[in-house]
């Protein structure tokens, strides 16, 4: 027997597959197919969790999604511990281990619920009120308690080692909801042979018919037929069954988002299994069959455990044969909580009173329960509920005032009416309408091509839901483009039918009492708090909302948000219409972040790009540097070296003998054509035309506004070729600049763009020995400076594959860059590397690159520029085309605000101290001496210690800097003021003649 | 997630193989070196913003590469039409979008 509250004779679950389970270390038997919420009832254990602010006792209150209450930790290992899981939900495992939440030492005995004692000083807009003094108290205080003793349980501390799985989906028809509506919408559908996709959060189909026992479907019990018909639709080959899917996004275009729990109920899952699966599914059209969620009376103290709504106790003892107490006391504002007390009392649970606040309501159910010997009053309300770690009584009274009685219960079961709910048809941008009659908010106006059936469009009774959704089913299939249809509409031959019931607070929770009946049980809402919010101001109910908190915990407000909204309305005198209710957002119910992120982490965040010779670099154990998704060499350490003296090193060997360095990450991009000099004349402010095929110009790339975005080395291999190189991280956004232009301002050039970065693998030999080194691997090229002169290029073979030979330099020493097929490109290293041997050469990395063109005062676009910087700013006004008539940023380089006096200029910073290397980043200031906040004039772009020029060297922006030269300026920093002398950029080799040594 | 339709592929892809690029029909001067400074701000700064339809131009980004104007509406997110990078703003509007340009 797995439970003192099972019920034999009730139910669907097989008796004989027992699982164990532990709930804070005790442990319990259920049974494989109950929920967590149903195996602890089973065991008579109500009490699962304390609340969000009062730290008040808590029980399950519904069977399903809408779940406020009976949130858990789900512990499987020290690794997956999952919070705020809802026992409703989670389906029972052999081996699960929960524990509850919010509570401390322990569930029973919590010292947080002084708070509900103290609860006069946490009224609506607590937080807002009390925390606004000392200002500063906030941070110190105020923030870190707030945050300790917010929130519900406890985020693991450890990396998820689950996976998870994404899929996209396209279908004709998405049925969203498996009940009685949907899943006659999707036989319909599916007959027709369009491609059907039919989705239900629960692990089993039915919806409702879990526990209308009263419904009978082509002959058969509603859920039998249910289970048939989903049997038959799964067969199909044009339709997709998802169980344990929660649609939880409805966006544009029909493009709906689920999850799909696809291990979370197993004992062990393999790891070939993911624990969720996203689908992100595009639907010609799709229906909406969400049902409606039952609401709870708001009375004093309804939310103490054993109190739940009727319909939920009905699901535990139909489908899952648990009663939910012994003796239990029903309240009630329609008559679906009365199916619920008949199927309990038939069951053998005693129901000492059915409380219903109707006058005299008459109908089949009520004529039945009476005929059972159910004592049913009319007119009455419950009070209050007595008890507190598990309802005791409940306090009757009539409900226009009178003798009060209290009845023994250990379980209320409520029921104030049923919610549709609009939730996905509302995130569709849908308009809802409220309706007079039955008091709720249906689907009003549509903004997309979907159809709500059923419940959750305020249709009543299962006979007229059968026949909405077979049609709309059918007539979904047609719109999407289906030729036939194929199929029998199921026949209902018993229904159970109710409607209406009650919004807002009940006569026990009236405008003049203090008590604390639950509107909101997740985050603590009560009737009076609504009211409050009102009265402090709070006209919209948006800000009722925020102010209240009403419906913004992770159930959002499923079991609540109708009955503030009323509270609300009658309050500020209102109708409801004219109030207005709050806007449903995704997701339905919450969303793991696994389940969002899936493959996209660790590695396969972000492609990792790695050059052809980065694995000769790895195994000279290079130490690597992030560049965007790069990964490049940041230097080469020897034995017992740190950084700094590996990049010394490689400093002075490039200097005095050579240095080879893997380049191949700039940018590079081909421009060929007819027009290709045209092209180049106007993305760049150089001239090109007269630039001689062989030769390479420096150029620089402005956007229109004039600042520069790019630079690089091109050279002219034919008159209709250019071979453009680029930034490294400037690479994707100079190709999409230039297609920009070509295709919608100058589409009249006759010109081809190709992005060629990956295609040549890039090796600088730079020094004074870098042509010895090359000049004997070299066919076909003439190397002398005659023939290949400083700024030259030429096509020809290096150890018999193709090269383009660049003659150019980034370090101010005579340097080449050799481009070779990338294929080639470790293979021509390990070739240079070997002849470099022969000269003293040393490998360097990126770091020595920096201070080797920093030397030379080389800018670097993006470090000593950052996107507000004028060639003229740069020093670069040498390479804008003085005779140009038009390039992009011609004129946005004249704006006045451009060619004003005193901007910040590129500059050369020496320390006086010339061992302190400045920081980057560092502010520059006139007079250190100046009250703080002190006028800053300018900042460190580029600081390094230079070996080859035995002090530090820095370059900065400095506001006039040209006009500054000799000057001293202060950067002060925390550690007192450094002087500095403002100079020329070029730290070494002044005249230059070193790039022909 | 939206499905853009591209005018040179003639195919409804997915929003992630596109990139938007700001608003369309805003022309480039052939005498750029010679604008005012009211012109040039107008050019460069100056965009409409609108509550509503919207001209710009967006790029095939993981597609064909091209780029190519849209209508789209600003309020809803709907595309009311594409058509091809230099073709002229379109002076009607298809039928089934006179609501969202009555607003």
């Amino acid at each position: 027997m797995s439970g003192a509250f099972r019920i034999p004779s009730a139910g669907r679950l097989s008796q004989a597959k027992t699982a164990r389970f532990s709930f804070d270390g005790q442990s319990y038997s259920g049974i494989e197919g109950d929920t967590l919420a149903s195996a602890l009832l089973a065991n008579g254990v109500h009490l699962v969790g304390r609340s969000f602010k009062y730290h008040r006792p808590r029980g399950v209150l519904s069977a399903g999604a809408e779940e406020p209450n009976a949130l858990v930790q789900i512990v499987r290992d020290d690794a997956r511990k999952t919070p705020n899981v809802r026992a409703t939900v989670q389906e029972l495992y052999d081996g699960l281990a929960a524990n509850s939440q919010n509570r401390w030492p322990s569930l029973s005995f919590d010292v947080g619920a002084v708070n509900d004692i103290a609860s006069p000083m946490f009224s609506a807009g607590f937080y807002y009120k009390t925390f606004m003094w000392p200002k500063a108290a906030w941070k110190s205080l105020y923030e870190p308690k707030i945050r300790e003793a917010a929130g519900l349980g406890v985020s693991p501390d450890r990396p998820d080692p689950d996976h998870y799985s994404s899929r996209y989906a396209h279908c004709d028809v998405l049925v969203l909801g498996g009940g009685a509506a949907g899943i006659a919408a999707a036989l319909a559908a599916a007959g027709t042979g369009v491609r059907v996709i039919l989705a239900d959060e629960q692990a089993e189909f039915g919806g409702s018919l879990r526990f209308e026992s009263g419904a009978k479907i082509d002959g058969q019990d509603g859920f039998a037929w249910a289970q048939a018909a989903i049997a038959r639709l799964s067969a199909m080959d044009n339709v997709r069954v998802l169980p344990r899917t929660t649609a939880f996004g409805y966006y544009a275009q029909n493009f709906v988002a689920l999850v799909e729990r696809v291990s979370d109920h197993l004992k062990a899952p393999g790891h070939d299994l993911p624990r969720e699966r996203l689908w992100q599914v595009r639907a010609k059209r799709v229906v909406l069959a969400s049902g409606a969620i039952e609401r709870h009376m708001v009375f004093a103290n309804n939310d103490r455990p054993g109190i739940m709504l009727a319909g939920a106790a009905r699901t535990f003892l139909n489908h899952y044969g648990v009663a939910v107490g012994r003796n239990v006391g029903v309240y009630t504002a329609n008559d679906s909580a009365y199916a619920a007390a008949i199927d309990l009392k038939k069951a053998g649970v005693n129901v000492a009173a059915i409380v219903d606040l109707r006058d005299n309501p008459t109908g089949p159910v009520i004529d039945e329960a009476r005929a059972l010997g159910i004592e049913i009053n009319f007119g009455r309300a419950v009070i209050r509920a007595g008890g507190k770690l598990r309802v005791s009584s409940m306090t009757v009274q009539p409900k226009n005032g009178g003798g009060e009685r209290t009845i023994p219960v250990d379980a209320i079961l409520m029921s104030a009416g049923w919610t549709p709910s609009v939730h996905l048809f509302s995130q569709s941008r849908g308009k809802v309408a409220f309706n007079h009659e039955t008091q709720r908010f249906v689907p009003g106006t549509y903004a997309q091509d979907c159809v709500s059936v059923g419940a959750c469009n305020g249709t009543d009774g299962l006979s007229a839901t059968v026949d909405e959704a077979y049609a709309a089913g059918a007539k979904a299939a047609k719109d999407a483009g289906a030729k036939t249809a194929k199929g029998t509409k199921p026949k209902v031959d018993a229904s159970e039918n109710w409607s209406r019931g009650m919004l807002g607070a009940a006569p026990g929770a009236g405008p003049d009492t203090t008590v604390k009946a639950f509107v909101d049980f997740q985050n603590d809402v009560t009737a009076k708090d609504i009211r409050q919010a009102v009265h402090e101001g709070m006209r919209s109910i948006e800000h009722v909302k925020r102010f209240t908190t009403n419906g913004m915990a992770t159930d959002q407000g499923k079991t609540s948000n109708m009955h503030g909204l009323a509270i609300a309305a009658e309050t500020l005198g209102k109708p409801i219409p004219e109030v207005g209710l709050t806007t449903f957002r995704a997701p339905y119910t919450p969303v793991t972040f696994g389940a969002i992120v899936s493959h996209a982490r660790g590695p396969l965040f972000d492609p990792t790009r790695k050059t052809a010779i980065h694995p000769w670099a790895e195994a000279h154990g290079a130490v690597f540097e992030d560049v965007g998704q790069w990964k490049r060499a940041w230097y080469f350490p020897k034995a017992g070296e740190d950084m700094h003296a590996a990049v010394d090193r490689e400093c002075v060997a490039v200097r005095n003998q050579a240095g080879l360095f893997d380049a191949s990450t700039l940018g590079k991009i081909e421009v060929v054509g007819p027009d290709a000099a045209k092209f180049m004349e106007l993305l760049y402010t150089n001239p090109w035309e007269k630039l001689e095929p062989g030769r390479c110009r420096y150029g620089i790339m402005l956007r229109e506004d004039g600042f520069i975005y790019d630079d690089g080395v091109v050279g002219r291999l034919a008159p209709d070729r250019f071979h453009v190189t680029t930034t490294t991280g400037g690479a994707p956004r100079v190709m999409n600049h230039m297609e920009d232009y070509l295709q919608t301002e100058f589409p009249h050039l006759n010109v081809w763009l190709t992005s060629i970065t990956e295609q040549w693998a890039v090796i600088a030999v730079q020094g004074p020995s870098a042509r010895k080194i090359i000049e004997p691997l070299v066919e076909g090229i003439d190397m002398s400076d005659e023939a290949l002169p400083h700024m030259s290029v030429r096509e020809g073979k290096i150890c018999g594959v193709p090269t383009r030979l660049f003659r150019m330099s980034f370090t101010g020493e005579r340097g080449f860059e050799v481009n070779v097929p990338a294929d080639y490109g470790q293979a021509v290293w390990e070739a240079l590397w070997a002849e470099g041997q022969k000269h003293g050469a040393a490998a360097y990395g990126t770091e020595a690159m920096h201070v080797l063109r920093a030397e030379k005062g080389y800018i670097i676009v993006g470090q000593d520029t950052d996107g507000t910087v004028t060639p003229n700013d740069a020093g670069l006004d040498w390479a804008v085309g003085k005779k140009k008539t038009d390039f992009v940023g011609i004129r946005g380089m004249m704006r006045p605000d451009l060619v004003a006096k005193g901007r910040k200029q590129l500059v050369g910073l020496k320390t006086k101290d010339p061992k302190v290397v400045l920081e980057e980043g560092a502010q520059i200031v006139e007079d250190p001496k100046q009250a703080i906040p002190m006028k800053m004039i300018g900042h460190v772009t580029s600081s390094y210690w230079s070996q080859n020029c035995g002090r530090s060297i820095a370059l900065a922006l400095v506001t006039g800097g040209r006009d500054r030269m000799g000057d001293t300026l202060y950067v002060p920093m925390p550690n007192g003021v450094i002087e500095v002398e403002v100079t020329g950029m070029v730290f070494f080799d002044e005249t230059g003649g070193r790039l022909n040594g | 997630m939206l499905l853009i339709r591209c005018p040179y592929c003639e195919e409804e892809r997915p929003e992630l193989e596109f990139r938007n690029a700001g608003e369309a029909h805003i022309a480039r001067s052939a005498n750029m070196a010679g604008e005012s400074d009211d012109d040039f701000e107008k050019f460069f700064f100056i965009r409409s913003n609108p509550k509503g339809i919207i001209y710009e131009r967006w790029r095939h980004m993981h597609g064909c590469a091209r780029f190519f104007n849209a209508v789209r509406d600003t309020v809803t997110d709907k595309f009311i039409m594409t058509y091809k990078a230099g073709e002229p703003k379109p002076a009607k509007l298809p039928k089934d979008s006179n609501e969202v340009v009555a607003k």
